[in-house]
């Protein structure tokens, strides 16, 4: 890599040379391309051009303008959907992170802990459970005789035992509380790699320097993290925004409609109730927001990694 | 350079844009029949060729039964080929919308009946009526005409149980009332024949500590039925009919709130499970069968699971009668419509293949597989005192009175969506009867008025 940084600097005209046309390069490109372009590009296109349009998947369409837009915003359903999911953000991404920076230090620090490697497996295990296998276990854990309601019950706590999927209070938290056991290893593993790339001697020097853990955390950890932090909100924050799977397996949106999400309503609408306007309307609301908080999130991260 | 790209990309996707906008909207009507061209006829096509089939039928005892149908009837025309692609109903109803708008749909689909689906694709012209093989065939003779009416619509779609017939059914289902004959005869109560009836059943249960009802709405799918089944019994045949089928009434009407009252007092006192909206469907069909509750409303396509998990002869299921009513009236009808679609090249084909596995021949292959055929052959019996002696009298008696009624789903496109959630708002006593009914109201008259 520096080889060539150094070539490039010092042989302009030759580098020129190199940016001329050259079909063959375009050969390599396009097999991605291609695939890019019939599978992510088409559709996304087509897509938008639904959400102008009523139409229920199968006769004929008419013209609607903004109004699918619009209904983002003034449809009391779809607004809600949008509001379960920025709670869900705080128990897919926020905590996550959070959780995952605390284990970190827990874990970073452990040289005498033994079996690190077996925590830390068992952490990121969630991670490659097949989302249905995972909605499934999670619906006969929060079930009325379920895991978590005798638990409760063996430590004194059965009064506040509940069917916890099909309560209007606590069913958007429970389903947020699988986001959390999914999320919680993937950014911990992140942020140990990241760890380990720190240089010791910085440490042994902030510690020289009378730095305590809480110090060395947020002198030295954290502001070296910060592109596995940056990595680790994109993930969990995408996978909270796109997040269908769950909400599917466990709730349809119940009780009621108090665990909608806009990928659920979109999926809905699409293939069961016949407004894929609205549906194509609520998919590139969601696009759109997806994109914008990403762009967000890469400021975080640092200048020469960007 | 990095920026001459974007730009060229932004200006890429303009022009796309432009040009798709621009372009034809989606879904430009739907393209005439091509069936219409053949004239009608018992004798298939000759030469060898391929019947794509798509069913539902992909679970046990049905699934066996299918292939069992499709076997025989590739032996008696040796120059036809079954392909057959068999889905749960869920991932059928999401993806049969798409096989159909394609230039080359199935022959066969089984498709469910309603404004939501059969309606659509009529609409879309991509089901061939079949009234002509309906007389080469005989079937308005054969099926009760209460249940062909499920399967008709007017050509442009938009009105349900009139003109052209799409489809005919080889099942027949209902919904109603399972009982534990043990439970009851420890409360000292007969099998419930009306609501008041069932009302005073479910006190003297949760009086004596017996879980009155089990009842598990997580999936949001079964609130459907039991509006329904309580709604047949306040509302009668009649009204119900015609509300579902847009022809009158509203959902705000003096029965059906009293229905949706009935439901929530039920809830209320505790009859049904506090945690309804927690439980899973099967968990709620489990706990029935292990003997833990006196009743459960459930359709016949539980019939086998139930009768095997509480014994033949400790379970019973009966279907509610209205007050000043002498028939019972409950919520049913029949199995996904087997409709022909108006692409496919051998149309006398799939309509032999279409009565040789719903008419007459295939009943007794339905009964063998735990099903309920839609018309039971003449002279059937089945051992007295049992489930399916119960199952199969009720069915005779409700078919011969035509007082089935419609699940209430089909009555619009969004209909599933909102009275599955007002369920579980219903039953988490969230809204109010009159609140719960002018939800219902609402998509109900917008879609109504539409139509007309």
């Amino acid at each position: 890599m520096a080889q060539t940084l150094i070539a490039t600097a010092t042989d302009a005209p030759r580098t020129r040379a190199r940016r001329r046309w050259q079909p063959a390069a375009y050969l390599y490109v396009a097999p991605s391309v291609l695939v890019l372009a019939a599978f992510i590009v088409v559709p996304l296109l087509q897509t938008f051009q639904y959400s102008f349009y009523d139409w229920n998947g199968i006769g004929a369409s008419t013209w609607a303008g903004l109004k699918n837009y619009a209904a983002v915003f003034t449809d009391v359903h779809l607004r809600d959907a949008f509001l379960h999911v920025s709670v869900l953000l705080l128990f897919y991404a926020a905590i996550p992170v959070i959780l995952g920076l605390g284990l970190t230090i827990v874990l970073s620090h452990a040289n005498r802990l033994r079996g690190v490697g077996f925590f830390r497996t068992v952490l990121f295990l969630p991670q490659v459970i097949a989302s249905v296998v995972v909605g499934t276990i999670w619906v006969s854990i929060y079930a009325p005789h379920g895991l978590l309601n005798q638990a409760l019950g063996m430590v004194g706590l059965g009064d506040l035992s509940r069917a916890w999927l099909g309560d209007y209070t606590f069913a958007l938290i429970a389903i947020g509380f699988i986001g959390t056991w999914v999320n919680t290893g993937l950014c911990l593993v992140l942020f140990l790699g990241g760890v380990q790339n720190i240089e010791p001697s910085v440490f042994e020097a902030a510690r020289i320097d009378g730095a305590g853990p809480l110090r060395e955390f947020f002198g030295v950890t954290l502001p070296a993290l910060r592109g596995q932090l940056a990595i680790a909100l994109t993930l969990t924050v995408t996978a909270t925004l796109k997040s269908f799977d769950i909400v599917y397996i466990t709730t349809q949106g119940g009780p009621g409609t108090s665990t909608t999400v806009p990928a659920f309503e979109a999926f809905n609408r699409a293939f069961n109730t016949g407004q894929v306007g609205s549906a194509a309307a609520v998919a590139i609301a969601l696009t759109v927001l997806i994109m914008v908080i990403s762009w967000l999130i890469t400021r975080l991260q640092p200048k020469e990694t960007a | 350079m990095k920026k001459q790209f974007t730009a060229l990309a932004v200006g890429a996707l303009t022009a796309a844009t432009a040009l798709l906008l621009a372009g034809c909207a989606p879904g430009t009507s739907g393209t005439g029949s091509d069936t219409s061209k053949v004239t009608a006829s018992k004798t298939v096509e000759s030469g060898k060729y391929t019947l794509t089939v798509w069913d539902q039928n992909n679970t046990g005892d049905i699934d066996t039964a299918q292939k069992k149908l499709n076997a025989e009837f590739e032996k008696k025309y040796p120059n036809i080929t079954i392909k057959r692609n068999s889905q749960s109903f869920s991932d059928l109803k999401t993806t049969l919308k798409l096989a159909l708008s394609g230039n080359n749909p199935p022959d066969v689909v089984q498709a469910n009946q309603g404004y939501p689906d059969m309606g659509a694709f009529v609409s879309g012209g991509m089901l061939a009526p079949l009234d002509d093989y309906s007389s080469l065939y005989g079937w308005a003779h054969y099926f009760p005409s209460n249940l062909l009416a499920l399967n008709t619509f007017s050509s442009d779609g938009k009105h349900w149980q009139t003109g052209n017939l799409y489809g005919v059914s080889n099942t027949g289902e209902f919904v109603g009332v399972y009982y534990n004959k043990k439970i009851l005869s420890s409360l000292g109560v007969d099998a419930p024949k009306t609501l008041d009836d069932l009302t005073a059943d479910l006190a003297k249960a949760k009086a004596a500590g017996v879980e009155p009802m089990a009842y598990g709405d997580l999936e949001k799918v079964r609130g459907i039925q039991l509006y329904g089944v309580v709604q047949a019994a306040t509302a009668g045949a009649k009204a119900v009919q015609d509300l579902v089928a847009g022809k009158a009434g509203a959902w705000t009407d003096t029965a059906n709130v009293d229905a949706a009252a009935t439901i929530q007092s039920w809830a209320q006192k505790g009859y049904l499970p506090a945690d309804a909206n927690g439980v899973s469907q099967d968990a709620a069909v489990a706990d029935f069968g292990k003997g833990k509750a006196a009743f459960i409303i459930d359709g016949t396509w539980d019939m086998s699971t139930i009768g095997s998990a509480l014994g033949q002869s400790n379970a019973g299921m009966v279907a509610l009668t209205p007050a000043g009513a002498s028939a019972p009236v409950t919520q049913g009808g029949e199995g996904l419509a087997w409709a022909m679609t108006s692409k496919s090249a051998h149309p006398n084909a799939a309509a032999a293949y279409i009565d040789f596995i719903s008419g007459r021949d295939s009943a007794q292959t339905m009964i063998d597989a735990n099903s309920l055929p839609t018309v039971l052959p003449a002279g059937h019996t089945s051992q007295a005192g049992t489930l399916n002696a119960s199952v199969y009298d009720q069915y005779a008696s409700l078919t011969a009175g035509k007082s089935i009624v419609p699940y209430l789903d089909y009555s619009t496109p969004t209909f599933y969506t909102t009275l599955t959630a007002a369920m579980q708002d219903l039953t988490a006593q969230k809204t109010t009867p009159q609140q719960f009914t002018q939800t219902l109201q609402a998509d109900y008259s917008g879609f109504v008025s539409g139509n007309k």
